[in-house]
């Protein structure tokens, strides 16, 4: 039989799909123990037994200063900057996203600046947003947002032009007002493309949430990678990327999950990563 | 499925063999690299480099020595602790937590200078350091900044919980002053000179207030000093031949003083003033009078402990005393089974005698 047609046990699946990893940590391990060799305080590439206990210090005990557990401060700081970025760019989405797919005036007008804007670095603008918006939430927030937005708003609007020209005539032809057409045909069929434009924000907003917090911050993931990568302190740092992509990986299935249970009519072609 | 097994193997033996073959090999060797941030206290390594004073030294003694600039002062700090580099300019608070602190045995081979005055604490609309209570402090979290910040707060009675520290990074600090919610900022020169030169902007402590606490030093890896004597005499060699050059008003003086404040971006007037608030060592004699001075134990006794309460000192340091310093008169802070940090008077010592 030839490879192709080959399908595997779950068994087998879960053993392939894991060798990646443990080959990693593996590989880690050993170089992690020829430079322990040399110097066994070294703080490139920390045992795995100290990354196991910076966790267990970031995570379970207090601050000796301010008494708090810090991962998780950071981590409900940096989730709530994520949050309330991404849904704010999710209402710009589905409300510029629709309009510009679905009217051709407001697409005529702002079309051409949505695809401007969205190829501005975000970045580069960060010095303009901190004099705009100070230091606080409100920069790092609008960062995410001018980051995700526009990609999202795109990909949505293309969305809603492809929806089939027939079922929009079918609609009118049944008498809807353009309102009507928004609510009952555009809405419903755009909503899995829209958690997929949400998934694919999320790549960027990340990005855009640790170099926010890199600048200037009290707290968050991000704040606490650049703080602590002043003095190397690798077995913080390493532990806390994965944490982050854990993170990051949770919602990205949370959200394939929550599109595959509500519209489960647009998940019929198959397997999707 | 095996050819994918064993490519990934093999991967992983490449990703390993090159993280390992980092660190430092301490043999015997003739080629070294030393590596510096722009600071004005260490123009005169890029210096050194340009005009050929090293090579004459290092042609002397039969090596070569490689002097390279890095752009971010941490990443140096952190290339030199994972063994790229043998040597590397940094301050005294640094070299304690980020090699010494990893365990990487580090000597400080040339004390150039300490900051009397190139640190500082601004506060906007306010002309008395006691106005900093309550308010947030924008500076480079765990820097000597911060540890600036601490000293000076402790001198009016206030401690590091009467205010909230937001770290900010250095390249930020000047568009970030500019903006409404910044009160406070603490940073080092030419920012700081950049930013007190604003009208709202008043400099109400620096680290004159605290003469000799914030050092600049050429570390060194201990073990490859050890190992090739020449490499630290043809540094020492060539560097107090340019401070004798440079401390002069010669004409070779002041061309020098113009290549190195044109190298960090300003004009000799203005770097003449940043040295203005550095209290430079431009003889062997006075570096080492400064090192085997009794304040420098003093001084490093303050720094562990600002390192320990902040949690950055080492490995789960358990105490301000988990890595050893030892000084040029044999004594010892900390953990002698642990000493990771060496001032040694040695070499400046030969340079004060003429033996180079």
């Amino acid at each position: 039989m030839r490879i192709i047609n080959r399908t595997l046990s779950r068994r087998a699946a879960i053993l392939l799909g894991s060798t990646p990893f443990a080959l990693l940590i593996g590989a880690y391990a050993i170089a992690s123990h020829l430079r322990r060799i040399d110097n066994p305080a070294d703080k490139l590439l920390p045992s795995l037994s100290s990354m196991g206990d910076a966790i267990w210090r970031m995570g379970f005990e207090a601050d000796k200063r301010s008494g708090d557990y810090l991962l998780w401060l950071d981590t409900v700081d940096s989730l709530s900057r994520l949050t309330v970025g991404i849904f704010i760019s999710t209402l710009l989405a589905v409300g510029l996203g629709i309009s510009i797919g679905f009217i051709p005036h407001i697409r005529r007008g702002l079309a051409p600046f949505v695809a401007t804007l969205s190829l501005i670095p975000p970045i580069t603008i960060l010095p303009i947003l901190f004099i705009i918006f100070g230091l606080g939430e409100t920069s790092k927030v609008m960062l995410i947002m001018i980051g995700t937005a526009p990609v999202m708003i795109r990909c949505v609007s293309q969305a809603v032009m492809e929806i089939p020209r027939e079922l929009i005539i079918k609609a009118e032809t049944l008498g809807a007002s353009t309102w009507q057409m928004i609510t009952r045909v555009v809405l419903p069929q755009v909503m899995p493309k829209l958690i997929t434009a949400i998934r694919l924000g999320l790549v960027p907003a990340w990005i855009f949430l640790i170099s926010a917090e890199a600048i200037a911050s009290t707290s968050g993931l991000g704040y606490r990678i650049f703080l602590v990568r002043r003095y190397l302190a690798m077995d913080v740092i390493l532990p806390y990327v994965a944490w982050i992509t854990l993170l990051a990986f949770i919602l990205d299935r949370l959200l394939l999950m929550a599109s595959r249970r509500a519209f489960p009519w647009n998940h019929l072609s198959g397997d999707s990563l | 499925m095996l050819k994918t097994f064993f490519k990934t193997l093999s991967f992983a033996a490449v990703l390993s063999a090159s993280l390992a073959s980092l660190p430092a090999h301490a043999e015997e060797k003739s080629e070294f690299k030393v590596c510096w941030s722009i600071y004005v206290g260490w123009m005169p390594w890029g210096y050194l480099q340009d005009s050929g004073i090293m090579k004459k030294w290092a042609d002397k003694y039969d090596i070569s020595v490689d002097i390279v600039q890095i752009n971010d002062y941490v990443k140096s700090i952190n290339q030199y602790t994972a063994g790229e580099y043998d040597g590397c300019s940094m301050t005294n608070m640094d070299a304690l937590s980020i090699p010494a602190g990893g365990g990487v045995d580090t000597t400080a081979l040339i004390v150039g200078d300490y900051s009397n005055g190139n640190d500082g604490i601004i506060l906007k609309d306010a002309t008395d350091l006691a106005a900093i209570k309550g308010q947030n402090v924008n500076l480079v979290e765990l820097s000597v900044s911060h540890y600036l910040l601490a000293r000076a707060l402790e001198k009016v009675g206030l401690s590091e919980q009467d205010v909230t520290v937001v770290n900010t990074s250095d390249a930020d600090m000047i568009a970030t002053y500019a903006t409404d919610d910044v009160t406070s900022v603490v940073t080092w020169n030419p920012l700081l000179s950049e930013i007190a030169a604003n009208d709202n902007a008043t400099l109400v402590f620096d680290s004159a207030g605290i003469p000799g606490e914030i050092i600049d030093i050429m570390m060194v890896n201990t073990e490859t000093l050890a190992n090739n004597p020449a490499f630290g005499k043809a540094l020492v060699g060539a560097w107090y031949e340019l401070m004798g050059i440079m401390a002069s008003d010669t004409d070779e003086g002041i061309a020098a003083r113009t290549a190195m404040a044109e190298a960090s971006g300003t004009d000799l007037a203005g770097y003449d003033a940043q040295l203005a608030s550095t209290a430079m060592f431009f003889t062997p004699d006075k570096a080492v009078e400064f090192t085997k001075s009794a304040e420098l134990p003093e001084t490093m006794k303050f720094v562990a402990e600002f390192l320990f309460d902040k949690g950055i000192l080492g490995e789960g340091a358990p105490s301000p005393e988990f890595v050893g310093v030892s000084f040029p008169d044999g004594s010892i802070y900390g953990d002698s089974a642990n000493v990771k940090l060496k001032f040694d008077t040695t070499y400046m010592e030969m340079a004060a005698k003429g033996e180079l």
